[in-house]
């Protein structure tokens, strides 16, 4: 068992959620947006298990399996639109879809 | 074990950090395996051995092997290197740096202005966590089933729209993203108008009835434009 500060593992997952949300700023290849959302998710996770951890419940593991299984559902839907953009629009690129085609 | 906590936080900000700044797809995504085990690590340490396997399991070995066959199904090799020109420099990363390292002292003094408290003070077993689950969180796994059917339909959905687009010419459409071709007038299948001209051969349902033509013109037009 780690005996750190309750505040480290905050830290991290802040951490990691902030990498993932400069990720989706900066990159513009589907891909790799859809990697920074995982990224976000998956921080979001640690804050949870973190917090589980802390008072010692299994609530944050709960909570941790629920954001795992909507995540699974996201990148599914997610990975098929990225398919049918790139038989669209003929690239990964997300500005390709910033304007309306009529 | 108090080690392996900053070990696995420093492993997993790297390689996180490595993710987000690299070119070429297939090196991130494994940089990003590297993430998630770090994170299941992390997950160890603290307590919570039953969430450490299903991130390995789920995430580094479900999620992330589906974005890899996805990248192999679009073959992205070369091309997607190219598919952010002029990015990726250390320019585009300095605003959205800025913002995040703002957010970052925010959140820093949050946390720090809350009580503190010792991390992991007993370990919570599957055992527990399956008791909750199926305790006073049974209506949460009842709903959690349902979006997961939900997302297997959706994407069963999208999948088969795509498949019935070209049967059998995926390999040929996807290799050459733009290909026109038999049909020399490629720019024209993007005007809905000039559809039924241009798919005189072999697409019978936007030529047949225009009643099912402008019943979904633009989900017609979507997949048009591979078609040819």
């Amino acid at each position: 068992m780690a005996h750190v500060p309750f505040e480290y593992g905050l830290y991290l997952a802040a951490a990691l959620f902030l990498i993932g949300l400069v990720g989706v700023l900066v990159r513009r290849n589907l891909i790799f947006v859809l990697a920074s959302i995982e990224i976000m998710l998956n921080a979001a996770g640690l804050a949870f298990v973190v917090a589980g951890s802390r008072w010692g419940h299994a609530d944050g593991q709960v909570m941790f399996i629920f954001i795992l299984s909507m995540a699974a559902a996201e990148v599914a839907v997610g990975l098929a639109l990225a398919l049918l953009f790139r038989r669209a629009f003929g690239s990964l690129d997300v500005d390709a879809a910033s304007r309306m085609r009529g | 074990m108090t080690v392996v906590f900053y070990i696995a936080g420093a492993v997993a900000l790297i390689s996180t950090l490595l993710v987000i700044t690299r070119r070429n797809t297939i090196h991130a995504l494994l940089l990003l395996v590297v993430s998630l085990l770090a994170v299941a690590v992390v997950f160890y340490s603290l307590g919570a051995p039953f969430v450490a396997a299903l991130e390995v399991i789920i995430y580094a070995g479900a999620i992330i092997v589906l974005f890899l066959f996805t990248v192999m199904l679009l073959n992205v090799g070369r091309q997607a290197e190219g598919d952010e020109p002029g990015r990726l420099r250390g320019i585009h990363f300095v605003a959205p740096g800025i913002l995040a390292g703002v957010l970052l002292v925010l959140l820093a003094i949050a946390i720090a202005s809350g009580p503190s408290a010792q991390v992991g003070a007993r370990a919570v077993g599957p055992t527990e966590v399956g008791a909750a689950l199926y305790g006073p969180y049974a209506i949460g796994v009842e709903l959690a089933s349902t979006l997961l059917l939900a997302a297997l339909i959706g994407a069963r959905h999208l999948a088969q729209r795509q498949r019935e687009a070209d049967l059998g010419s995926v390999a040929a459409a996807v290799a050459t993203p733009a290909a026109p071709g038999p049909a020399p007038e490629p720019p024209a299948e993007l005007v809905p108008a000039a559809a039924p001209a241009s798919a005189a051969g072999d697409d019978t349902p936007a030529a047949g009835p225009a009643g099912a033509a402008e019943q979904a013109p633009a989900e017609r037009k979507f997949w048009r434009k591979d078609d040819g």
